[in-house]
């Protein structure tokens, strides 16, 4: 599927999306679409392959969560986004949908705190059980001292 | 005296249907690192696996939004500290994406040659510690590592030579690279390449007459071309179930587009076939090498003014993902700029973070032996995985 094709398919199901024109295509949907457009780029999309997926902390507007899928086949990679508003830490896990975001939910709940709604397995990956805050927050300072380090 | 339930035990020489927990790590050395793999085992078979990851976590992205455009280079190549030159790669080009900074031609063939180089290096320590892992079977075991470590010993003569580091370079910039040739560099990087690519035959030779090597990897670890996709592995393994991606073909950055190489695929997804990637991969990339030296072109090798401070590289506001196709698959820099003299957010999608959690998925099934062979052939750094 051409990005163009792409675009007004997404258009055509998801009214409320904003589609970018670059590469890779810019999807934003509302949290409550998050699991539906990851299940449309999947199987109508054909975007197969789980490349990566994130968080970014906006300060007072709030986290947005970003993933990226590839169909390796045609090209044509969709990098998928939601805004999940201020003071928000929910959104819907796409581990049903793709196997890999298994690990990387588990990085964004370790890094941000955001829990993900349907994920099996959700416990902290890179820092201790036992580790208190998310570090990537913009709240959590540098600096902050965390005993017995520094 | 044993009671009844222990007897029946020892004649069925497994505990039926018992399942024992064993911890494999944080400090097996078939880790190459520090990762425990919590293994749940029915007799000498694997049944399921817990992969603990995270002792050498840095914080790297947290780090890096701290860290001016001109510093992070030198730290990005900590993350995978065994192909230290692609994960500053990535980020550069993320960084020179959204600043829209030109990259002069020769600087471009340069980095093109010392990626290939770095491809080469990783690839040897590779296979030198993975047929060490399966060392006894492997009539001594170190052979092919010595042989393995000698090859990396001159590519690292190289690296020094030219930056004046083995390990971590430091040696990308935002705009360019830091060095040129040194006089005489080019010679000695092709009589070293030549070299090296004779003697890829002789261990594809010794190892692939070897039965208990094939034994060992044929039908072991294998991925479906489903599975594969999935979860998101990269590079050799995704090479290996079957599908032909690579990214210096599908989606050319840095002229690769100039050069004349192959891309190996292999179908059975299995041990074998990630090694019979990886070895053809060293000839690919030493034919790079060569026609990037051949084809060389005068000029500046850096857009970059000399800077005053280090905060004085600005980029505008914007966000980029680059990637880059390192040794072990997609590196890529997902950057978030504000335009200031550091990034607003820096995600590193770590190839080998993609790639190890595959583990769970494949592991399941084999004996605890395999266990060992199927890390070795997915090829984990650490520090990428732990960021």
């Amino acid at each position: 599927m051409s990005p163009d094709d792409a675009r007004s398919a997404i258009g055509a199901r998801f009214s409320g999306a904003e589609v970018g024109t670059g590469t890779p295509l810019m999807v934003t949907v509302a949290p409550g679409h998050w699991a539906e457009l990851a299940g449309f780029a999947k199987e109508t999309l054909g975007c197969c392959f789980f490349s990566f997926l994130t968080a970014v902390d906006w300060k007072e507007q709030g986290l947005e969560v970003v993933a990226k899928v590839d169909n390796l086949d045609d090209g044509l990679a969709v990098m998928m986004k939601t805004r999940l508003g201020p003071g928000v830490s929910t959104c819907a896990s796409l581990t049903p949908i793709y196997r890999g975001a298994n690990w990387m939910e588990r990085e964004c709940w370790d890094m941000f705190g955001i829990r993900f709604d349907g994920h099996p397995d959700l416990r902290r990956i890179l820092l201790e059980d036992t580790w208190e805050g998310h570090p990537l927050l913009k709240s959590y300072a540098v600096d902050t001292p965390h005993p017995p380090y520094r | 005296m044993l009671d009844q339930s222990t007897v029946a035990r020892v004649e069925l020489d497994w505990a039926g249907p018992e399942r024992i927990t064993m911890n494999m790590g944080p400090q097996h050395p078939s880790s190459h690192g520090v990762f425990r793999a919590i293994v749940t085992l029915e007799g000498e078979t694997v049944v399921a696996v817990d992969a603990v990851i995270g002792y050498l976590h840095r914080c790297h992205e947290k780090l890096a939004e701290t860290l001016t455009y001109a510093q992070y280079p030198s730290i990005a190549s900590k993350t995978d500290y065994v192909a230290a030159m692609t994960s500053e790669f990535a980020y550069v080009m993320a960084a020179e994406e959204i600043g829209k900074v030109e990259v002069p031609k020769r600087a471009q063939y340069l980095r093109v040659i010392c990626a290939e180089l770095q491809r080469v290096a990783s690839h040897l320590l590779w296979l030198g510690t993975w047929c060490m892992d399966m060392g006894g079977a492997l009539g001594g075991g170190a052979t092919i590592f010595l042989y393995c470590i000698r090859e990396r010993e001159d590519i690292l003569d190289l690296f020094e030579s030219l930056v004046g580091a083995r390990l971590l370079y430091g040696f990308y910039q935002v705009g360019g690279v830091r060095y040129d040739l040194p006089d005489g560099w080019a010679a000695q990087c092709r009589a070293t390449i030549d070299r090296i690519d004779q003697r890829i035959g002789e261990y594809e030779q010794m190892l692939e007459q070897n039965p208990f090597f094939l034994a060992r990897a044929k039908g072991v670890g294998v991925v479906s071309r489903e599975l594969a996709q999935d979860v998101g592995i990269a590079g050799p393994l995704l090479r290996g179930s079957g599908i032909p991606w690579d990214l210096r073909r599908t989606a050319p950055y840095s002229s690769y587009e100039d050069f004349d190489f192959r891309i190996p695929v292999e179908t059975d997804g299995d041990c074998f076939a990630r090694y019979r990637v990886r070895m053809v991969e060293f000839r690919e990339a030493i034919k790079i090498v060569r026609q990037a030296l051949d084809k060389l072109p005068a000029g500046p090798i850096s857009s970059r003014p000399a800077l005053k401070s280090v905060a004085q590289i600005r980029i505008q506001k914007g966000e980029s993902y680059a990637r880059v196709e390192g040794p072990r698959g997609e590196v890529g820099c997902y950057l978030i700029a504000d335009g200031s003299a550091k990034p607003y957010r820096m995600k590193w999608r770590g190839a080998s973070f993609s790639n190890l959690s595959i583990l769970p998925h494949i592991i399941p099934g084999h004996k605890v032996a395999d266990v060992v062979a199927i890390m070795g052939s997915v090829d984990p750094v650490f520090g990428e995985v732990d960021r």
